[in-house]
């Protein structure tokens, strides 16, 4: 029997459902070692099991003797592991029911199911990663497109947690003036030199974290993505465009059909931004009743969009029925996009210019292809703010880390504003502490455990 | 003869600040106390200066006042000068400081032990005390006499093992003039507690009639002067004196490092640690060779005495070598020596073996207060005596201890300090050490402790009653602000343009104009044109209250977010070596120090955040959540 007050060893498949090569079954805890031992024969029984080393054998039930699958173990013994406790991984054939009958027989033998998370919930509590590398692993994992996942590794290299730490050595050092000068009058010690300690602030907390929550605002573009709606009146071409989008693309991540039969919705990225699009091709001439549902379907749509694509039909200009369409558009950024500049001879760019008041445009054939890849260019422009932004090489907070950089901020600047009116050197420090408690509470030194259950939950199974 | 006369409920032993303390607290409510002293001479002596209060300190003497201890009258009826420091530093770390007529000082609170009911004062040195069965049941003197009690509390200061430092000479001694205690710390070593070395040192005393004071600068008592005591009335009963401010200079520091071939210090004989913020003048110069000059307050001590505290130069140095530094001094070229400056090492017992009661772990009704806790100053060893005296009451009484926490008092800070970091260099209090600063202020000390002074009973019910409507006084007075509004007239503006400040725009409540920098509460009755009905007692409260109350509520909102692990209770007999995910050292640690919460688990250096995290979900999954 095993001590009742120990944490549980915990046990998960770690590879994705569905047939592979291999699939892994993960184990942690102090009884890893021992829970193998009991199930897995080495095929070469002198040498044994070594730490950190694989070792070919047998998977079998104890009890009834039976033969699971021909594996390969590995045993690590703590610290030097993902979780800092004991570790073992058996890689087993990777169909689904040998694993499930293999994880079937650890959990009989005492181990217990690893929540979601909870591998990388015990590095952290074991002290391995601070809380943002915790949530680059689960980032890591989500992530679609290598813009996330250069995202991620900056965020699991420590980037943001270097950061963080700069930021609170410099409010550290601030608080340690003040706390000189208060309780140490006496002797005569460098006293409190607001301005200094302002531009200390400005610019090594201040400028950082807006630096910071820039790049969040950024980034977010890159992780969560935008949405596009095509708009236009009937027959100008809107579903030649999305098809032609998707043409281009070809990192299509996934095709949902529409969910109303008003709109259809696709996914695809343009420059790495994983761009979210609705064409409303859906809203036809027909009955006006049903006409006047789906523009209101098409408007709650273009509520939430991110960018406008307005299209226009070269071979009919800007019409009345264009011109109804622009004023009931929504204050949103909109790209006009003129169709079907292939079959009208004599297009000019200048009278479309001249008439939208030089709001962006680009002119494409949707049929031919034509201008497709000038029209990615100036979504993504559009959408980015056209700055040469890598996400690969910035640190980018999460929403998470984003409401505690604002509050950190807020703080910062209640302390910039309290210096510059003479607030009492007392009160200052109290909003450098507020300040240096949110920098905590982004790499997990101040975080409750409820804070700690939430971000965890997020982790898929096995990690 | 066995009889009655030897037993006791309490008994003290030692009567410095802790000691005094403690045995009042004790007598006053109603345990038939003894407090022994090895000279009766020298109850409630100042060792080192005859100073009350200063950073911190200030707060504490005001916290044991409120509490219905001793300290604060003491000083405010024998005090020569009055100062409030740190005024420009913002209202959480004003801080009073007095000068003591060293010799009044000692007297008075001599005579207020003496006429105390319920306490005897005796003459004795403790050697070894009873322990049966791990609790306390008396002690035995170096006459061998045997005083039976059902609590001892010990407030020996800087007695156990003293030896004292002058030059490379050394000679045991408690203090410059009296004998250590040898005996009792080597019994409580036998008794199991563990002990450190630390050291402290103080300054030659000088003759006034020999330095020339004319050319320096003098500093005098505040006018009107801020007594400590909230039950004191009118300005000081003594006459004030100034003090006069000096440096030392490139020949002093020259002449100390000259020196220091014969500082124990510096040859390595003290092995004693002593305070980094209070380092000797030797300290000061070798460690900071680019500072030119050091200040130095001459302080008299008293109105009888030609005696001058030169604050600033505590020293070990060979007394030649003192003398030399001195006269190189501005005003002190004829100075004469009256008592040399000295280094005392002493035993102290680590404070982690203490619970939040100052109870010893090891030891059932054996209490440790002052400095023998390896904390320094008279304040600090005040208000672990009063706290020890209350709950030696308690103990015997069998009544819940009373634990102050760091929201509550300076008083908590310290002894939750004490208790789980301990310490190695003598401890002394500062504000940044209490995280709920603008909570604890000076002016709000009555207004935090008194109902618990008088709950538990230490509080008489005309100080209680004066309390009360004082209390009463500050809250009509915020909602008089609250309520009253003003508009902007064109009579209240040209009010304001003649004061030079902005004029409003809006109809404003007075607490809304009070809240701005630049408006005080004196401001607002001519800003309105209307005489407010504020009493002068409870004016800096008032205006303090609804100045500050933005900052005044985040720090509750700290307070209430903390107070949840503050809450969650660890059981005295958990195995933390059962408890996977927790390292070796802080298993170590969690089992010396044996916290009372988890808050206070989380306070422990070394115990990680992802450790108190790994506790809560053990006690969760134990149902002890």
């Amino acid at each position: 029997m095993f001590d009742e007050s120990q944490e549980p060893t915990i046990a998960a498949i770690a590879t994705p459902p569905g047939p592979g090569g291999i699939g892994v079954i993960r184990v942690s805890g102090s009884r890893a070692s021992s829970l193998l031992t009991a199930v897995f024969h080495p095929t070469n029984r002198r040498r044994g099991l070594r730490s950190h080393q694989f070792c070919h054998g047998l998977i079998k039930d104890p009890e009834s003797g039976t033969m699971l699958d021909e594996v390969l173990a590995v045993y690590m013994q703590a610290p030097k592991t993902y979780t800092r406790e004991d570790v073992v991984e058996i890689h087993c054939h990777g169909s689904y029911l040998v694993l499930e009958s293999v994880l079937a027989l650890l959990l009989r033998l005492g181990a217990e199911l690893a929540a979601p998370g909870e591998f990388t919930k015990r590095a952290f509590l074991n002290g391995r990663i601070d809380l943002t590398r915790a949530e680059a692993v689960m980032e890591l994992l989500e992530a679609n497109t290598p813009a996330r996942v250069d995202m991620a590794r900056t965020q699991l290299g420590g980037g943001l947690h270097d950061v963080i730490m700069a930021i609170r050595h410099r409010l550290l050092a601030c608080r340690a003036v003040i706390e000189v000068a208060i309780d140490f009058p006496d002797e005569d010690v460098e006293i409190i030199d607001p301005q200094a300690m302002i531009e200390q602030v400005s610019h090594e907390v201040l400028t950082p974290l807006q630096d910071l929550l820039e790049a969040a605002d950024k980034g977010r573009i890159y992780r969560d993505g935008i949405s596009v709606v095509i708009l236009g009146r009937p027959n100008v071409g809107k579903s030649s465009l999305l098809n032609s989008l998707l043409r281009e693309e070809r990192a299509i991540v996934s095709a949902v059909p529409g969910t109303t039969r008003d709109t259809i919705e696709e996914m695809l990225t343009i420059g790495g931004v994983p761009v979210h699009i609705v064409d409303t091709a859906g809203i036809r001439e027909s009955a006006e009743a049903v006409e006047e549902i789906g523009i209101e379907r098409a408007r709650a749509k273009l509520g939430q969009a991110d960018l406008v694509l307005f299209l226009l039909d070269a071979t009919s200009g800007i019409t009345a029925e264009d011109e109804v369409l622009r004023q009931a558009l929504p204050a949103k950024p909109v790209l006009y996009v003129v169709n079907k500049i292939d079959i009208v001879e004599d297009y000019r760019v200048d009278d479309y210019h001249l008439k939208l008041a030089d709001a962006p445009l680009v002119a494409i054939s949707a049929k031919e292809g034509d201008g497709i890849a000038a029209l990615e260019q100036a979504v993504y422009e559009l959408v980015t703010g056209g700055d040469q932004w890598d996400p690969g090489h910035e640190v980018v907070p999460n929403i998470r880390h984003q409401a505690a950089l604002q509050k950190a901020r807020q703080a910062g600047s209640r302390v910039v504003d309290g210096l510059s009116i003479g607030l009492p050197p007392d009160l200052v420090a109290i909003e450098l502490q507020a300040a240096l408690d949110h920098m905590g509470d982004i790499i997990g030194e101040t975080t409750t455990e409820d804070v700690l259950d939430l971000i965890f939950q997020q982790f898929c199974l096995g990690k | 003869m066995k009889n009655m006369e030897n037993k006791y409920d309490v008994v003290v032993v030692g009567a410095g600040h802790a000691g005094c303390e403690a045995a009042l607290a004790a007598a006053r409510l109603g345990c038939r106390t003894a407090c022994l002293v090895m000279n009766v001479d020298g109850i409630g002596a100042m060792s080192c200066n005859p100073a009350i209060g200063g950073l911190a300190k200030g707060h504490l003497v005001k916290e044991i006042d409120a509490l219905g201890g001793e300290m604060a009258k003491n000083i405010d009826a024998t005090a020569i000068q009055f100062r409030r420091l740190n005024t420009s530093k913002g209202p959480a770390v004003w801080s009073s400081r007095a000068q003591a007529d060293r010799l009044l000082y000692r007297l008075r609170m001599k005579s207020v032990l003496e006429n105390q009911e319920n306490l005897h004062i005796r003459q004795a040195v403790v050697d070894r005390l009873v322990v049966r069965q791990g609790r306390i049941v008396g002690v035995i003197t170096s006459l061998e006499e045997e005083i039976r009690c059902q609590t001892v509390i010990v407030a020996t200061g800087t007695f156990l093992h003293g030896l004292i430092h002058i030059g490379l000479k050394n000679f045991p001694a408690g203090r410059l003039g009296d004998a250590p205690s040898n005996s009792l710390p080597s019994h409580l070593r036998e008794l199991g507690f563990k002990m450190g070395r630390m050291k402290t040192g103080t300054t030659p005393r000088l003759d006034a009639t020999t330095i020339d004071f004319s050319d320096l600068e003098a500093q005098y008592s505040d006018e009107p002067a801020n007594l400590f005591s909230f039950a004191s009335r009118g300005g000081p009963v003594l006459e004030q004196r100034p003090c006069h401010i000096t440096y030392t200079n490139e020949t002093t520091h020259e002449i100390i490092r000259a020196g220091t071939d014969r500082s124990p210090m510096y040859t390595g004989v003290i092995e004693g640690i002593g305070a980094r913020y209070c380092p000797s003048v030797e300290d000061k110069v070798m460690r900071f060779p680019d500072k030119l000059r050091h200040q130095i307050f001459l302080e008299p001590e008293g109105l009888d005495t030609v005696e001058i505290y030169p604050n600033g130069l505590p020293t070990s140095l060979p007394v030649d070598v003192q003398l030399a530094m001195l006269r190189s001094i501005k005003g002190l070229e004829q100075v004469n020596i009256i008592r040399p400056g000295y280094a005392i090492e002493y035993d102290y017992v680590e404070p982690t073996q203490l619970t939040s009661s100052l109870e010893t772990k090891l030891i059932r009704g054996l209490f440790l207060a002052g400095q023998i806790n390896g904390t320094s100053g008279y304040e600090e060893a005040a208000a672990q005596g009063l706290m020890a005296g209350i709950n030696a009451v308690r103990y015997c009484r069998e009544e819940e201890p009373l634990i102050l926490g760091r929201s509550q008092a300076y008083i908590g800070v310290l002894i939750d300090d004490l208790i789980t970091l301990g310490t190695k260099e003598p401890y002394r209090l500062f504000t940044s050490r209490a995280e709920y600063r603008l909570l604890l202020r000076e002016d709000n000390a009555d207004l935090r402790l008194t109902d618990i002074g008088h709950r538990i009973g230490l509080v008489d019910d005309d100080t209680y009653q004066r309390f009360t409507i004082k209390k009463k006084a500050i809250g009509a007075a915020v909602d008089l602000l609250n309520t009253t509004r003003i508009r902007p007239s064109r009579e209240v503006q040209e009010r304001f343009r003649k004061k030079g400040l902005v004029e409003p725009r809006q109809t404003a409540s007075l607490a809304d104009l009070l809240r701005r920098p630049e408006i005080g509460l004196d401001d607002l009755a001519v800003l309105s044109g209307t005489a407010l009905a504020i009493a002068e007692a409870v004016k800096v409260e008032v205006e303090l209250e609804v100045k500050y109350e933005g900052y005044i509520k985040r720090q509750m909102e700290q307070v209430a977010r903390s107070k949840k692990l503050e809450e969650i209770e660890l059981p005295p007999g958990l195995d933390y070596g059962g408890i996977a995910g927790l390292s070796n050292e802080v298993v170590e640690k969690l089992n010396t120090i044996t916290p009372r919460s988890l808050g206070q688990a989380s306070r422990i250096s070394g115990v990680t955040p992802a450790a108190i995290s790994v506790l809560q979900v053990y006690l969760k999954k134990e149902g002890l959540l």
